[in-house]
């Protein structure tokens, strides 16, 4: 790097940061030209570094920001109306000062070139010529891309202005080509795809705390690495803090305990302070993204509209770095394979403005951002074939492959769609990189496709690097901890509980929490191998302590040891050589110092075949929220009835399966009535509500074999109705597309399930049919 | 012992593992130790042994008599720590017996011994024939690539 002063690395510094907002105002102004305020604030910006540039001696440069001023300064008095060459020629203004200031900043001089194409055109068009020859897009050198790591570096004979004023077709092609990175100040090195915290520590003087517009004086500019430090320092004081208060709790001394609680407060503060420094908005992540989707939209001759929502959800500094460039492919994606051509959505009946939507929020711990659009969402066939023909995948593989896996397909290495290999978004490595870099910051990727309708890529990122408060369990006799995010309850059964209430459905042990199946994964059997299905003899017969988790909105039940106590743990990364093993989310030092292994919650699922992420099921369990299906699939929960037949009510209506006893069940005149849960809940007999004759109700047989009724209890405004059945079989999922009509009143229609025709209820109408039936019906 | 380190020297931190004495240049060794408590890594390859606590320092600890396909110690004796530092990652190597630290002359620097085969000789660049043993240089880079099982992946 050459020799900066102070003042020259303060203005190279604020002016990239002005640039980048006026990436947006153009793309805004371009919507809204008449929007006075935000021409007033762009002028000023330009005509700063314009002032300061000039002040420094950088001639060149102050060269090509004057003549961007004066096109501004007519569009501002309103002598010139925005047209759509001003904006490109300005924006390519924009282009040509940030790569000066890049030389600037690698060699302390403002370059060779001055840009005089563009400041003919800049000229021409403060004169009304607005027409001189330009492609309706320009070629932005904006974000970084994860390929294209070999021809990065942009020579200094790169002119895009000059491709600009050839032909319009030549310069459409032209510009594909001469999409490439943004020029650093260092050499790139070809050691990672995707340059992530490189940007942290090429600038020095970079970082500054979030602040407003340089006006106020309530902020101060700090270090990146300075800010690390503290972090770091503040995780070993954690620690610490936790083995003094561990040894502390020993002493029955009053002032002592006041001191350690002191203390622990004192540090949970600063550590809640500290990371608050290194929060930004995620909307930096996203600043450039108004003009890289205007300008790919124009090159691919489409109508894109983009959407921002939650820009102010707030995330570490190394962690918006880290989903830069993944972010940036995605929309990328978007643009370029996702959302069709305005001709084509016409004859699909779509507005011919696609959408493309991001949406920022935080959930539970972890910042999610959504990239969705509107297009035409990923063809799965198509995917499939591609993963055939590059040998990732074999035909056999292909035809039991479930869409949610064919879809999956896209992150494997080496695959691309596209037809031609364009350099808008890729050629092929593309979307492996994005997952693996996403996934280097704890993160997760997911693919909600629409065939259609659009695709929304779904990022999950972990809120906090550091301190998670931790619940710290045993398995033969090592300790682990389970981050308390995932925690939802716990239960501890005796033997005889165990015997009751644990089952085995499909080969998996479930256990019924208060109705709902609850799937069970055996953590020491996890732990030798296994997939956590076999309960070990130790723990049988004995009691169970059963630690209830949620991953992916799906419930299980980890079944450990020992449940040990709450802490507050500093996550420490695995490391190289044990990252690979993904059902450790990290490492912990524990508060006696001794090292402990942090599960993962999300793995232990997929290992047990709960989370469908993995191929096929073990478990049939029941899904608390099936949010991640697709509309087409629909639950529905199998039984059958006292004459034989199968009926299914479709899942979503049901709130619980319970097991009565007979003995509780009363007769209030024609109907039957169970005390439940506080209140009285009528029960209807489903087999006897269907049928059209007089059927004996399934409460005036005897029914010696069992004691305990089936039940399955509906809930309608607030009022509970139990659904007798003979007994519940399963939880099917099924797209419902063979069907058959209507048998008889009170159901919906017919549909073949697993070899059996099924009856899909019409909860509604039985209930209704039950009401009018009992009141006719012959008393027995 | 000299302390000059010269051009043609080079300084050794040197360990024994069963009948074996290698050697490690000292720039790529952080510190050694004598036993410390691991916790075990149930899913981690064989060799990891476990994890130690260094100072609020987590550290993999690798079995290298297990990586060089020695039986467990005979007696049991609790081994040594040899921690290495590899772009900023530490790793402790399990040892039967800390040696010296000292210089070697490079003129008596040799091609690994023919006698010398199976795992060993994966991971040693070569030996020094001391006056009265033969110390076996360890290529610490290659002793952990090959222990990744991503040689392309490994450290760089």
């Amino acid at each position: 790097m050459g020799e900066l002063d102070d003042i020259a690395k303060e203005f190279v510094t604020e002016s990239r940061e002005n640039l980048d907002r006026l990436d947006q105002d153009f793309v805004d102004l371009e919507n809204n030209p008449q929007d006075k305020e935000r021409l007033a604030s762009i002028f000023r910006a330009v005509h700063t570094v314009k002032g300061t540039c000039g002040f420094l001696g950088f001639s060149k440069l102050e060269l090509v920001a004057h003549a961007g001023e004066n096109l501004l300064s007519k569009l501002r008095d309103g002598s010139l109306s925005l047209s759509g060459d001003m904006t490109n020629a300005l924006l390519a203004t924009v282009d040509a000062i940030r790569e000066m200031l890049n030389i600037i900043d690698a060699t302390g001089n403002d370059g060779d070139r001055d840009y005089p194409e563009l400041r003919a055109t800049l000229a021409g068009l403060q004169e009304g010529k607005g027409n001189i020859a330009q492609a309706p897009c320009v070629s932005a050198p904006v974000a970084k891309t994860p390929e294209d790591k070999a021809s990065s570096l942009i020579t200094p004979d790169w002119d895009p202005f000059a491709e600009l004023e050839e032909a319009k077709s030549q310069a459409q092609q032209k510009q594909l080509e001469a999409e490439q990175k943004t020029p650093e100040p260092a050499p790139i090195q070809t050691s990672a795809p995707v340059v992530l915290a490189k940007p942290i520590s090429e600038h020095p003087v970079s970082a500054e705390t979030k602040t407003a517009t340089p006006v106020t004086d309530t902020s101060i500019r700090v270090d990146v690495d300075l800010l690390d430090k503290l972090m770091n320092l503040v995780g070993e004081l954690v620690l610490t803090r936790n083995q003094v208060v561990q040894f502390g709790g020993q002493f029955e001394d009053s002032s002592l305990s006041s001191a350690l609680q002191r203390l622990s407060l004192i540090t949970t503060d600063l550590q809640e302070g500290v990371m608050k420094t290194r929060m930004q908005p995620v909307g930096n992540a996203w600043s450039k993204f108004p003009r890289v989707v205007r300008d790919l939209a124009l090159s691919c001759n489409k109508q894109i509209r983009l959407e921002m929502f939650g820009k102010e959800t707030e995330l570490d500094k190394s962690l918006i770095e880290a989903i830069r460039d993944p972010l940036t492919h995605m929309v990328r994606n978007a643009v370029d394979h996702g959302i069709e051509t305005p001709e084509k959505r016409r004859q699909l009946g779509k507005p011919e403005e696609g959408t493309l939507t991001l949406r920022a929020y935080h959930e539970g711990g972890h910042v999610i951002i959504e990239i969705s659009d509107d297009g035409a969402g990923i063809d799965k066939d198509k995917v499939i074939l591609k993963a055939m023909e590059k040998n990732i995948i074999s035909v056999s593989d292909a035809r039991t492959m479930s869409d949610r896996d064919a879809i999956n397909l896209l992150f494997m290495p080496g695959f691309s769609t596209a037809e031609k290999v364009t350099n808008v978004s890729g050629r092929g490595v593309g979307m492996d990189v994005v997952k693996t870099n996403i996934e280097k910051i704890g993160g997760a990727v997911d693919i909600n496709n629409r065939p259609g309708h659009g695709s929304t890529f779904k990022v999950t990122i972990p809120l906090t690097l550091a301190i998670v408060p931790a619940l710290i369990i045993t398995s033969q006799d090592e300790k682990y901890a389970v981050p308390q995010m995932s925690l939802v309850e716990l239960v501890r059964l005796d033997g005889k509980q165990v015997k009751t209430s644990v089952e085995m459905v499909g080969g998996a042990p479930v256990y019924r929490l208060r109705g709902k199946l609850l799937p069970l994964v055996c953590l020491r059997d996890v732990l030798s191998g296994g997939k956590g299905l076999q309960i070990t003899e130790r723990t049988k017969g004995s009691d169970l302590n059963i630690v209830v988790l949620q991953a992916n909105d799906r419930q299980f039940g980890l079944v450990v040891d020992q449940v040990r106590d709450s802490q507050e743990i500093v996550v420490k990364p695995l490391g190289h050589l044990l990252h690979d093993l993904s059902i450790y989310a990290g490492v912990t030092i524990l508060g006696d110092g001794k090292v402990a292994l942090i599960l993962d919650t999300a793995e232990l699922a997929v290992i047990a075949g709960i989370d469908s992420k993995g191929n096929g099921h073990a478990h049939e369990g029941e899904r608390i929220n099936n949010s991640e299906s697709s509309e087409e699939v629909h639950q529905l929960l199998v039984c059958t009835l006292a004459d034989g037949g199968r009926v299914a009510i479709p899942l979503s209506l049901v709130t619980r399966l319970e097991k009565l006893d007979q003995s509780s069940i009363e007769r209030t005149g024609n109907k039957h009535v169970v005390q439940y849960r506080n209140e009285i809940m009528p029960l209807i007999d489903v087999a006897s509500a269907l049928s059209e004759s007089a059927h004996k109700s399934y409460f005036d047989t005897q029914n010696a074999e069992k004691t305990l009724v089936d039940v399955v209890v509906y809930t309608l405004r607030n009022q509970n109705v139990g659904l007798v059945v003979k007994s519940i079989l399963d939880i099917v999922e099924s797209s419902l597309s063979v069907q058959g009509k209507s048998s008889r009143e009170g159901v919906v229609s017919t549909v073949a399930l697993h070899d059996h025709v099924v009856e899909v209820l019409d909860i509604n109408r039985l209930l209704r049919k039950a009401d009018e039936t009992t009141s006719v019906s012959q008393v027995n | 012992m000299e302390s000059n380190i010269t051009d043609d020297t080079k300084q050794f931190c040197t360990f024994y593992l069963e009948d074996l004495f290698f050697g490690i240049e000292v720039s790529q060794v952080q510190e050694v130790l004598r036993y410390q408590e691991m916790t075990a890594v149930p899913l981690a390859p064989s060799v990891v042994k476990g994890l130690i606590n260094l100072r609020g320092q987590i550290v993999p600890a690798i079995d290298l008599r297990r990586r060089l396909n020695f039986a467990p110690h005979a007696t049991n004796k609790l081994p040594m720590n040899v921690v290495v530092n590899m772009n900023s990652e530490a790793i402790s190597l399990l040892v039967d017996h800390i040696g010296d630290v000292f210089n070697v002359d490079n003129q008596i620097f040799e091609e690994p011994p023919e006698t010398l085969s199976g795992p060993a000789r994966e991971v040693i660049v070569g030996a020094y024939k001391l006056p009265d043993k033969l110390m076996l240089v360890l290529d610490v880079k290659k002793l952990l690539g090959v222990l990744d099982g991503r040689t392309d992946v490994a450290y760089h």
